[in-house]
């Protein structure tokens, strides 16, 4: 290594202040510090540090998304085959889900991590690695029938609206990946939703067998249907809920590999246990509450297979843990993730207009997260007031 | 003996190279040095020049703002040079040593005996009063003000810190000459913090004129900081003073004596260092005669005090003028490749990121390396782990870095000072300098309220 440590030494001079490639300064520096970890010591206060910065963070989020990377390529794989009434082999539905997924990552990424450049380059600042994140998120929550120009468009807003806007990583409001998802929601419904986005080919007009559909377990509950079936009339069991061999986004819909996910997470300490658990939590009681007052078959699916369904473990595990837009107080997480598995139900159930409420829940609430967090603080304050006086 | 506080928040950060206990009279370094910025805040009015002649006990400067506090000369012999940092700032009045001692003489008797001005007056002028510290915003105490009470912590909990129970070892009269020196300063107690997890010294078990309280817990509890939000916290108005049980041992020899004892013992620490024992010293000695042939290699960092809080010195530096430890860690200048992914068995993380979770007794040799680039806050829930405190450490750093001093008051500032918070900036993964941007809220505020 100590050649390519060499290289980049001799090459180094040429964006430094007047060199002749100043202008990619941070560019270069996001590929330096990406292959080594820069020699920079420690100049004031504590003399030695962590070893855990902003890039390993982000490593192990996108690690822990990989089980449910890999399950979405296989399920791509797994209905496009059973929407054409073919029996492929595992390695041939691996193989589809993956000329399909791939791209989409690819777009992603290159598009995602360009317009951080761009910025970084404008602000003379250093690249962040929270994009490392969003752009494996981004592809997670996409219907894998989606136009790669809408994936593009989708990641420049997120970027652009979500992100920097507001001054960059860490100074967002709202969950980035998220952005990029409810923009496309509510720009090409007619590509987000629907029977026919989520079986890789369909809306490309592929010959399917006799009557299949590729309505998802929600929408077809949005109907009030009281049996759950797949594409080609079998009934789908909570099992086939849990480990997801059911249409959806490409990442959301096996909850076991994204429990496999929240277990990296918790285990390393990378995502907060308490927003996912309550997050859960807040699901289960709304739907215990509808389920008691159910009026209609939608108010009448088991609490705990709204758990399973759509992406409620999905935005449970990885969306809503986003530290930057989520609470930061610790007892604020506990409301936090509460009222999003609350509200996300109570959306999902009772709109008609969107079977997918996990999305706009955690939106609703990265925006009243500030409010909870100012509420547990000022009881900090109020507590420390309260003790002067009773000195006093 | 009251109850034990325990204290689960916090972190043992476990370094190779814990000084043996053995005490080794160095021998005696050829310069010694009093450090103006070993106390914050202090503007330094010169009085000795160099060439002149100087005693133990001699003043050297004086606070320009609060001329009464004066800073002494440790050894006698000649004032060398008086050196100068950015700005002319002063950095260190160096003494060359003449070997002789020759010492100014200062009131002696039985403190019980003596009013609070003769102690007061006592102290200032032998150049011990700054070993006084105040709280809130740790500088020294002001001689005028009364404290509601003062705090020792008979126990140090930093990484490699050294063993007190060591340290104060047949030091009994001399300490409690000095709690009862203190004693006169304060109309409140003298509160005395031990460490609950092993008998303490019979220096403190045997102390009279203190309140005793027993700790447990991981570092921060030795910080006297979380010792007095435990007990007492501070609030807005109040003063607490705080001094260190070496000091007050050196207190009570000034009263038995009649002169200013500068002899310390400091805990020679560190992975680099090839005997890490204790050694006797005096206050501000060059560190040269203790470093000599005794580093496992060239390219390290030297600290006067520990690697949290401590300061760094050059080979020729001198020893702060309260730290009782010295530490040598190797310096982080490398890089390495694609560090990030590595499963990282020898790095330390408190979290679980890295695999060396699997290895919770190892002892780590960590270097100074920042171990990636700043970035602004990104992770929450980290700080909170390790401030054992009533307190939102991320909302107080966040208020002082808006300049909003209502919050900053409100959120607490008044409780903390630098070392309380060490261990944030330690684990941020954000990288972000915690202690300067205390320092700096600390004296954005005090500038406000005078």
């Amino acid at each position: 290594m100590s050649a390519l440590r060499r290289y980049i030494d001799k090459i180094k001079p040429n964006v430094e202040e007047g060199g002749k490639f100043h202008l990619f300064k941070s560019t270069f520096e996001a590929f330096e510090t990406f292959l080594f970890v820069p020699n920079t010591v420690t100049k004031s206060g504590t003399h030695i540090r962590d070893a855990m910065d902003m890039k390993r963070t982000m490593f192990l989020v996108v690690i822990a998304m990989i089980p449910a990377l890999l399950f979405g390529i296989w399920n791509t794989g797994y209905h496009h085959f059973l929407a054409l009434g073919i029996d492929a082999s595992f390695w041939e539905m691996i193989w589809y889900g993956f000329i399909r997924v791939f791209p989409i990552i690819v777009v992603s990424y290159v598009v995602g991590l360009g317009t951080e450049f761009v910025f970084a380059q404008i602000r003379g600042h250093e690249v962040a690695e929270g994009f490392l994140v969003s752009g494996m998120l981004i592809p997670l929550v996409m219907p894998v029938d989606v136009p790669l120009w809408m994936v593009a468009l989708a990641t420049v807003f997120a970027v652009i609206i979500g992100k920097e806007v507001f001054g960059g990583v860490g100074m967002n409001i709202l969950n980035p990946a998220l952005t990029a998802r409810a923009f496309l929601f509510f720009a090409y419904p007619s590509q987000m939703s629907g029977d026919a986005v989520w079986i890789g080919g369909l809306r490309r007009g592929m010959e399917t067998v006799d009557g299949f559909s590729g309505a998802t377990i929600l929408g077809q509950a949005a109907q009030n249907n009281s049996e759950f079936v797949n594409g080609i009339g079998e009934a789908y069991s909570s099992w086939n809920m849990f480990l997801g061999n059911i249409p959806g986004s490409i990442g959301e819909t096996s909850t076991l590999a994204i429990l496999l996910g929240a277990f990296i997470l918790i285990a390393t300490g990378v995502g907060s246990w308490k927003i996912i658990f309550s997050v859960f939590a807040g699901g289960a009681v709304m739907g215990l509450l509808l389920n008691t007052f159910a009026v209609n078959e939608f108010m009448e699916v088991p609490f705990w297979e709204h758990l399973l369904l759509g992406g409620f473990a999905f935005g449970a595990v990885f969306m809503a843990t986003d530290p930057v837009s989520a609470t930061q107080s610790e007892r604020g997480k506990w409301i936090y993730g509460f009222l999003i598995g609350f509200l996300a139900i109570l959306i999902r159930v009772l709109n008609p207009a969107y079977p997918e409420g996990v999305m706009l829940a955690i939106l609703l609430m990265n925006v009243f997260a500030p409010l909870i967090d100012h509420y547990v603080v000022e009881n900090n304050i109020r507590k420390r007031l309260k003790r002067a006086k009773v000195q006093a | 003996m009251s109850e034990i506080i325990k204290i689960r928040k916090g972190l043992d950060i476990k370094l190779k190279g814990k000084a043996d206990k053995i005490f080794i009279k160095a021998p005696r370094s050829k310069t010694y040095a009093v450090k103006p910025i070993d106390f914050h805040s202090l503007t330094p009015k010169i009085v000795a020049k160099p060439c002149d002649e100087v005693k133990v006990g001699s003043v050297l400067f004086y606070d320009k703002y609060r001329p009464e506090i004066k800073y002494t000369s440790p050894v006698s012999g000649i004032v060398q040079t008086i050196v100068r940092g950015e700005r002319r700032r002063i950095v260190e009045v160096v003494i060359e040593d003449d070997g002789k001692d020759t010492a100014e003489s200062f009131l002696q008797g039985d403190p019980g005996k003596l009013t609070r001005e003769q102690i007061a007056e006592n102290l200032l002028e032998s150049g011990l009063w700054p070993v006084i510290q105040q709280r809130p915003y740790g500088i020294v105490a002001a001689p005028n003000d009364v404290p509601k009470a003062i705090f020792i912590s008979g126990f140090d909990t930093a990484p490699l810190a050294p063993d007190y129970d060591f340290i104060m070892k047949d030091t009994e009269e001399d300490f409690q000459t000095g709690i009862d020196a203190l004693a006169k300063l304060t109309d409140g107690e003298i509160h005395l913090s031990l460490d609950a997890s092993y008998p303490a010294a019979k220096t403190y078990t045997n102390a009279k004129n203190v309140v005793r309280h027993l700790f447990k817990g991981p570092h921060p509890t030795g910080n006297v900081g979380i010792q007095i939000h435990k007990i007492s916290p501070i609030n807005k108005d109040e003063i607490y003073w705080t001094v260190k049980p070496q000091d007050v041992v050196a207190i009570g020899k000034l009263f038995k004596t009649g002169k200013y004892d500068p002899n310390v013992i400091v805990a020679l620490s560190g992975s680099e260092v090839k005997k890490p024992v204790y050694y006797k010293l005096i206050r501000g000695a060059q560190i040269t005669p203790v470093i000599e042939d005794n580093l496992l290699k060239e390219n390290v960092r030297l600290i006067s005090g520990n690697v949290l809080t401590g300061r760094q010195i050059s080979n020729e530096g001198y020893i702060g003028f309260s730290d009782s430890q010295l530490t040598v860690i190797p310096e982080g200048d490398h890089y390495e490749f694609i560090g990030w992914v590595l499963p990282g068995l020898k790095k330390f993380s408190v979290s679980k990121t890295y695999l060396s979770w699997l290895t919770p007794n190892r002892e780590y040799r960590l270097d100074t390396n920042l171990s990636g680039g700043e970035r602004p806050f990104v992770m929450t829930g980290e700080y909170e782990k390790v401030v054992p405190m009533d307190i939102f450490p991320v909302q107080l750093l966040k208020s002082i870095i808006v300049d909003d001093i209502d919050k900053m008051e409100q959120l607490g500032i008044y409780e903390v000072i630098e070392e309380d918070l060490a261990l944030c900036e330690f684990i941020c993964a954000s990288k972000t300098p915690v202690q300067t941007v205390l320092r700096q809220g600390l004296n954005t505020l005090r500038k406000e309220l005078e």
